[in-house]
């Protein structure tokens, strides 16, 4: 179990993390979410004694990090695939991981078969990597110990499409064996398909957390007509507050069968209607990494979305 | 395929209850040991050692006149090759965790950077006096072989005493440049402050001495590089030895001192 407990880390003139609280648990997956710049990495370096928090802390396995004896058996970590020394070959790497854990050799060559590297590229030097063997040969010196918990920072940087399945499946095994993972990226629809548990962070800051399925289900009903217009209308005139996007389609919190049965009163024809799976989810972490200065022009666009739907909203009321 | 490795390879919950022991230090030791020379750059830094004594040892040989042809010579002419590259190795050993990014899986394994740190100082002072019995076993090797091509005597004027002051010396140097990694933790900028510390900063105190009266009697006591000559010389006396360990500790041991809190508390990225 890894937990994080009102962590704070400030610099010079910003704050990184903000009171960021939240639990991985045993046997779950947990996504960790957020735009880029949002505090990912910061808090996991924290996490794994890197960098000193301000105030608040981490525990692993109810433990601060460097009280753990040898905190390769217990915790497997993996922040930045290309942080090795670029003139030893991806066997050395392990070995030294193996040798410092006080591993049994074996282990070395276990753990690139397990990941995939040849014996052939386990000779070659790091600097020639691709940054998807890097990842491997990451993921391989983060289970060498046989840990049971493993924190992974935006793992799937630079794997293929078969690479992100595989990890994704190793990931799962990983955690059905009752391990804890915890793991970042800033693409919902990659840890989408794999975490049980999600906190998306925002500028430091916990925006939301919980089951995958729950916070999925917040997002509500998604629903097109050849005629938006005379579908919002309808809706309205029977009480549900509704928002139309850009895309022609109308989204509500009501349920899909009650909107099915207004757009059938009104006798208004529907190309679609489902529930909003992870649409509202979406849509947070859209308007979080517009937040980002780096999308500015995203930004704009989500804004004027934003307050094109309150205004549709505001003439409902 | 994946999976099923995995099944095996994974922790049974039942095996959580079995804690494994600390990391000893005799460990955090030999891995450092290790990293030293597991890259190219890093074995040919140590292979160059055996390297430039040889070609010292040689040259001696070659461009001494056979009156010069003594023990003393040729451990003076090893001794210069020794001088940078022996500080060199101290640097890189902890540099390369900031330069290279190693750092990053080294503190985590091991998070007290502190143990880390001791570790590659007791890997680069050891590597610092194996070095130095290298170099005078190939001098003596080249007292030995110069002196049977002269076909004159080999003079073996160098006591234990003297020996033991040249590794002093050069242990000593090796820990400022140790001590450099440490502050600077690059290893471009480590190396530079090396050479500002062992070539720039003598001539800055030579020029000071030379022109301000109030230093000249000072000087010995400040100044590092002119306190660790009396090393090379004869038998220091007890006030150069005073002097000696005043300027170690103004040059070595407060700014280690500093560099080692700035490690233990900076991050690591």
């Amino acid at each position: 179990m890894i937990t994080v407990d009102s962590l704070t880390k400030k610099y010079a003139g910003f704050v990184a993390v903000d009171h960021v609280t939240f639990t991985a648990s045993p046997g779950r997956v947990t996504g960790f979410l957020g735009p880029n710049g949002a505090g990912k990495s910061t808090t996991m370096r924290v996490m794994v004694g890197l960098t000193p928090p301000t105030s608040g802390g981490t525990t692993v396995a109810g433990r601060r990090y460097a009280e753990l004896p040898n905190p390769g058996r217990k915790v497997g970590v993996l922040l930045d695939a290309s942080a090795q020394h670029a003139g030893r070959t991806g066997r050395e790497i392990l070995t030294i991981a193996q040798r410092t854990m006080g591993l049994p050799k074996e282990r070395v060559a276990a753990m690139l078969d397990l990941v995939g590297l040849t014996g052939a590229e386990a000779e070659r030097r790091v600097r020639h990597y691709s940054l998807g063997m890097r990842q491997r040969l990451g993921i391989a010196t983060a289970l060498i110990g046989d840990p049971d918990a493993l924190i992974l920072d935006e793992p799937a940087n630079g794997l293929d499409p078969a690479g992100i399945r595989w990890m994704r499946d190793l990931l799962r095994s990983f955690a059905d064996q009752g391990g804890t993972v915890l793991l970042s990226s800033h693409l919902l629809h990659e840890i989408e398909v794999i975490a049980d548990d999600l906190v998306v962070i925002g500028n430091g800051r916990v925006v939301a957390q919980g089951t995958k399925s729950k916070l999925l289900k917040a997002a509500g009903t998604v629903v097109r007509s050849a005629a938006p217009g005379d579908l919002t209308r309808a809706l309205m005139a029977a009480g549900i507050t509704c928002t139309a996007s850009g895309d022609g389609s109308v989204r509500t919190s009501a349920e899909p069968a009650e909107v099915g049965r207004v757009a059938h009163a009104a006798g208004i024809p529907l190309v679609e209607l489902r529930s909003g799976d992870g649409a509202g989810l979406e849509e947070m972490f859209l308007e979080l990494t517009a937040e980002s200065q780096r999308e500015a022009g995203s930004h704009r666009e989500a804004v004027s979305q934003r307050e094109a739907g309150s205004q549709r909203e505001g003439a409902a009321a | 395929m994946s999976t099923i490795a995995l099944e095996r390879e994974t922790r049974r919950p039942t095996e959580a209850a079995v804690e494994p022991g600390p990391i000893p230090m005799s460990r955090v030791v030999g891995v450092e040991f290790r990293k030293m020379f597991d890259t190219r750059s890093g074995f040919w830094l140590m292979t160059s050692i055996g390297i430039t004594a040889l070609l010292a040892t040689s040259a001696v040989i070659l461009f001494a006149p056979d009156s010069e042809l003594t023990f003393e010579t040729f451990a003076t002419a090893i001794g210069f090759p020794m001088a940078v590259i022996l500080p060199m190795i101290a640097i890189l050993s902890v540099t390369s965790e900031w330069s290279q990014r190693s750092g990053l899986t080294t503190f985590t394994l091991v998070p007290h950077r502190g143990r880390v740190i001791w570790a590659k100082a007791i890997c680069s002072v050891l590597i610092g006096v194996v070095s130095m019995f290298i170099a005078l076993l190939v001098g003596a090797l080249g007292n030995v072989v110069g002196t049977a091509i002269t076909r004159t005597e080999a003079i073996w004027n160098l006591t234990v005493t003297d020996f033991a002051l040249i590794v002093l010396a050069n242990v000593l140097s090796l820990l400022i440049g140790f001590m450099l990694g440490v502050v600077i933790r690059n290893s471009a900028g480590a190396i530079v402050a090396y050479f500002v510390y062992s070539l720039l900063l003598p001539t800055v105190f030579g020029m000071l001495a030379a022109f301000q009266t109030w230093f000249r009697d000072l000087q010995p006591w400040v100044d590092f590089n002119y306190a660790s000559t009396a090393l090379f010389n004869a038998t220091p006396t007890g006030e150069q030895w005073g002097q000696l360990g005043v300027s170690t500790l103004i040059w070595l041991v407060a700014p280690l001192a500093v560099g080692l809190r700035l490690v233990l508390r900076s991050e690591v990225k």
